[in-house]
């Protein structure tokens, strides 16, 4: 049983660090971004401009608040 | 006419090379733990390691070719472009600090196995360190071959990728560690990168001006991005940018 709980907890582990990463900032960001371009989308608004720039600008936070750590 | 978006040398090229990003470390450890506790255990630990890597890939390929293709590049676009921008920052903060040196000699510690049956030292160690750096490449190129419609392009792409590093890992001794990875891995976030952001609002039901032909405009401009924060983190690291 002990041995079972301990697969899962690394392949939840494994997912995590996957999609997350270091910096679960970004993730959330994007997330963020996909469902404001869907809700510009569905208002009818231009929306493929939205993600590219919200992913450039993460970037850019993450490394500094990365730098400013070291 | 084939879209860029499922262009066989575009998925070969980005699956060739997400694998050989993870297929050095791969090597890497293989190498270093057969040299240190002997080759019977480690190659056996590696077999083992590859048989749970070629299951993953069937199991995942059957699963995601039954997916509907927009739900499908929603969900695989999301899933790149978040792991994507993880190698992008890794790659841009690397090559920033290390340039185009490789990732050096792995060292064990320990000596060869003399008794009698398999060393489980060797075997464990080679099977995780297959298993671990593995699933990575097994999850990409899946996905990414199945958004594409390309699976069998991407699964050779990943396949020749680990053959080339495996060849030059047991042919030229060092080659393998001195690849500039990290380059090597800023490049394919890019890449990731930009098909994620691309199939993930396709699959929102986005129109893209110029269809497949904004992918070259994501790719120049992630890549023109990580140009400038590779100066800027530069700068932050050393007081000054490249060629300055």
């Amino acid at each position: 049983m002990r041995r079972v709980a301990g697969w899962l907890a690394a392949f939840a582990r494994f997912w995590y660090g996957f999609i997350v990463g270091d910096d679960w900032t970004v993730a959330a960001t994007v997330t963020v971004a996909l469902v404001v371009t869907l809700a510009l989308r569905v208002a009818g608004w231009p929306a493929w401009w939205l993600t590219p720039l919200v992913v450039v600008a993460v970037v850019g936070v993450s490394l500094r608040r990365a730098g400013v750590r070291r | 006419m084939t879209g860029l978006s499922s262009s066989v040398a575009l998925v070969f090229i980005t699956t060739f090379g997400a694998s050989a990003v993870e297929a050095i470390e791969m090597v890497t450890i293989v190498l270093g733990v057969g040299a240190i506790r002997g080759w019977r255990s480690t190659l056996a630990g590696t077999g083992a390691g590859l048989l749970v890597l070629a299951a993953s890939i069937v199991v995942l390929g059957l699963a995601l070719s039954a997916i509907p293709i927009n739900v499908l590049r929603l969900v695989v676009g999301t899933l790149l472009l978040v792991f994507g921008l993880q190698w992008y920052r890794k790659g841009i903060r690397r090559v920033a600090a290390r340039g185009l040196a490789g990732i050096g000699e792995e060292h064990f510690e320990g000596s060869e196995h003399q008794g009698p049956g398999l060393d489980w030292t060797a075997f464990t160690l080679a099977f995780k360190g297959v298993v671990l750096e593995g699933l990575e490449i097994a999850i990409i190129v899946v996905s990414f071959g199945a958004s594409a419609r390309q699976l069998r392009t991407a699964v050779v792409g990943g396949a020749a990728a680990l053959a080339a590093i495996a060849l030059a890992g047991v042919a030229l001794k060092g080659v393998v560690t001195s690849i500039p990875r990290s380059l090597l891995q800023l490049i394919v976030g890019t890449l990731l990168t930009t098909f994620g952001s691309f199939w993930a609002l396709e699959g929102l039901g986005v129109e893209w001006p110029a269809g497949d032909g904004a992918i070259l405009g994501l790719l120049a401009l992630y890549a023109l991005a990580a140009a400038a924060y590779v100066s800027v983190e530069r700068r932050r690291l050393f007081g000054f940018a490249p060629g300055g």
